[in-house]
């Protein structure tokens, strides 16, 4: 799915330490990051971002319930409307008997589920491709990339990186969302290439 | 900032030498870009090798039927579901290492857990080969399943023990290989990117899923981490205390035990960490990946594996001593003389588990021995020993004299087929292992990496200067970090 191309400053800090200031200033002078990418997760710098909280855990707190319903239900339905078997004498509805595949369910469908929100929401699948900033992302550098609009001076912005202690800085023209492609190959979008 | 990255110079740190955030990526990575060694080929090929014996004994099985297992009138379940049960066992280190220890908020488990968890996943699906041959018309075994079907439909036993042991696998599987492939993408991404050949780029960027690290994934992946660690904490528990139940709650003198859910959950973990200790003292050797699996490391699993291995000889005499005090005459026959008389038949497993499991491990009290790596190894594989004779011990010794004493007679030892089949799963296992430490990152760097500045040995130096500084304006400041 594309996101439709825009024109980004890029620069790429070696430390921490020095990002976290970094995005304040570029937020306080009004900018728009568009995204900084690191090569683990920063605790913290989602705040520092003024990104919300995600509500993953939500989503696997109802998959969660959905598991344990479901195993109930329809070993109730089973052992008690659909073919009631006597063991014993014991009782049809034996729930202490059900309480382990119900457990089992339950955190099955809360995993898998998100896990599959996980990867929707962040667009991750195999043969799925992006726009990568800087290579050395995944490696050593906190890579941040500014959003500039058709006001953006792109030299202020560039020195006002400098400033704040990037290293690296440039322009590029990105595309913004996701599109089917293969890492060893130089891509363009699917629709670029057809021309649409 | 610098203040809130504060650990203290007491604990030691968790990856030696002079590191940058570049350096552990080249570390950990580079074996994978390079060609694997000599050493690396000959135990693969060896691996493979019992691997195809495994292949073939399990043909014969097929084939001829379970009769090429030794299995007799009275013991329907020897070496078979002994191995099952074992391998399951080993299975929960990876689990409680990088779930539990997560959620205990241990650092040194970053160095270890992303071996560990792969290891779990091998060895769990070693063990669900056991049951599913062990069905004999293997082709059947979809039975287990509730579906619906033309039979009725009639469904599957839910009150029974052994479909829990389905459930309860099956979901085991399938969230450790979640939760450790999930951890896996970022550094399937750092390999990509850094890839100077064609086939890896196109691999490493299927593999994955075109992550760039963006802040908001990293936020989304530490809370789906946070979950499914809150998610496997109870699970792991929860599988062997099922596998326990497939014992614990028939009336078999020595199974009919309220003990044994926590007895077999601490045996597991016990099992595991040894195995964790066997893999880990190679791949680091071999791999020179010292740096990162310190002997801190070393020490903490063994810390593990005495604490594990007490509680294991605590339920041990527990279990001796509550067959003898609740007079029951049979479960007490079957502790003192099919167990505990060195003099029966099987007597001589009873007491080669109790030495391996309950008094090698107590050497651990001495840290001297817990950070020798020498010894490490040498009990890692000692423990593993005591806990399969654990395992055969409570199937072989409680089955082999039952009510019905005509059948007594029988001694069972296993055949070829069936040891050839336990000796494939071996093959399975290092087969799978050795491609992982091949082609994957055998640690989990951005973990390493989001540690490094507070637990690396070049960092901590700096704390020096943070210990000195005056604590009270450290907690004005913390107060008004927000």
């Amino acid at each position: 799915m594309a996101g439709g191309i825009k024109k980004f400053v890029v620069g790429s800090f070696s430390d921490e330490a020095v990002l976290f200031p970094a995005v304040k200033n570029v937020r306080k002078a009004g900018y728009k990051i568009h995204d900084v990418y690191t090569p683990f997760p920063v605790h913290g710098l989602d705040h520092a971002m003024g990104l919300r909280e995600t509500s993953l855990h939500t989503a696997g707190f109802i998959y969660a319930i959905t598991g344990t319903t479901t195993a109930l239900s329809f070993m109730t339905w089973v052992f008690t409307k659909d073919w009631p078997l006597n063991v014993g004498g014991k009782p049809h509805f034996a729930l202490p008997a059900w309480i382990p595949i119900t457990f089992e369910l339950t955190v099955l469908f809360s995993a898998v589920g998100m896990v599959l929100t996980f990867c929707y929401l962040c667009q991750l699948s195999p043969f799925v491709k992006k726009h990568h900033f800087h290579p050395r992302a995944t490696d050593d550098l906190f890579v941040m990339a500014i959003e500039c609009t058709d006001k953006t001076n792109d030299a202020e912005v560039k020195s006002f990186l400098e400033k704040a202690g990037a290293q690296e800085i440039n322009v590029q023209m990105a595309e913004t969302g996701w599109w089917i492609g293969r890492y060893d190959k130089e891509q363009k979008l699917y629709r670029e290439e057809k021309g649409y | 900032m610098s203040l809130l990255k504060y650990e203290s110079q007491q604990r030691e740190p968790l990856v030696d030498g002079n590191k940058d955030y570049h350096q552990v990526t080249e570390d950990i990575i580079s074996p994978i870009e390079m060609k694997p060694s000599k050493l690396w080929y000959i135990g693969f090929y060896i691996s493979v090798s019992l691997l195809l014996f495994g292949v073939y004994s399990v043909y014969r099985e097929v084939t001829y039927g379970i009769g090429q297992w030794n299995l007799n009138k009275t013991i329907g379940w020897g070496w078979d579901i002994t191995n099952f049960v074992w391998w399951v066992g080993i299975g929960h280190a990876g689990t409680l290492i990088s779930a539990i220890l997560l959620l205990f908020r241990q650092g040194w488990r970053t160095g270890v857990n992303r071996a560990a968890e792969a290891m779990t996943i091998f060895a769990v699906m070693c063990a669900g080969q056991f049951p599913i041959w062990h069905m004999g018309r293997v082709w059947m075994a979809f039975f287990v399943l509730p579906y619906p079907n033309s039979r009725g439909p009639l469904w599957v036993n839910f009150n029974s023990p052994l479909l829990w042991d389905v459930f309860a696998i099956s979901t085991y599987f399938t969230v450790s290989l979640l939760f450790w492939y999930s951890g896996l993408i970022p550094d399937m991404a750092t390999v990509r990117d850094r890839a100077k050949t064609k086939l890896r780029k196109l691999l490493y960027g299927i593999a994955s899923f075109g992550w760039t690290g963006s802040t908001k994934h990293w936020q989304r992946h530490e809370s789906l981490s946070l979950v499914l660690a809150g998610l496997s904490t109870p699970l792991v528990l929860s599988v062997h205390t099922i596998v326990s139940f497939d014992f614990a709650t028939s009336i078999v003198p020595g199974w009919h035990t309220t003990i044994f859910p926590p007895y077999f959950v601490a045996g597991a973990i016990f099992s595991g960490f040894a195995m964790v200790q066997t893999l880990l003292i190679v791949v680091r050797k071999v791999m020179g990946l010292q740096d990162y699996i310190t002997l801190g490391h070393i020490e903490a699993m063994n810390k593990v594996i005495v604490l594990t291995g007490s509680i294991v000889g605590c339920a041990y005499l527990t279990e001796l001593f509550i067959a003898w005090y609740g007079q029951n005459p049979y479960e007490w026959y079957a502790f003192s003389q099919n167990r505990a008389n060195l003099f029966s038949p099987y007597g001589w497993s009873y007491w080669l588990m109790m030495f391996c499991n309950v008094v090698s491990p107590q050497l651990f009290w001495s840290r001297k021995l817990r950070r020798n790596i020498t010894v490490t190894f040498f009990m890692s594989i000692v423990v593993n020993i005591g806990m399969w004779y654990e395992r055969f011990v409570i199937i072989v010794t409680s089955i082999y004299r039952d009510f019905l004493p005509s059948s007594w007679s029988t001694y069972y030892s296993p055949t070829i087929w069936e040891i050839g089949f336990y000796l494939g799963t071996f093959g399975l296992f290092f087969t799978c292992f050795f491609l992982f430490s091949k082609y994957f990152p055998v640690i989990a760097v951005a973990e390493i990496k989001s540690i490094l500045k507070t637990s690396g040995e070049n960092y901590k130096v700096k704390m020096t200067d943070i210990e000195k500084a005056d604590a009270e304006k450290f907690y004005h400041e913390v107060e008004h970090a927000h």
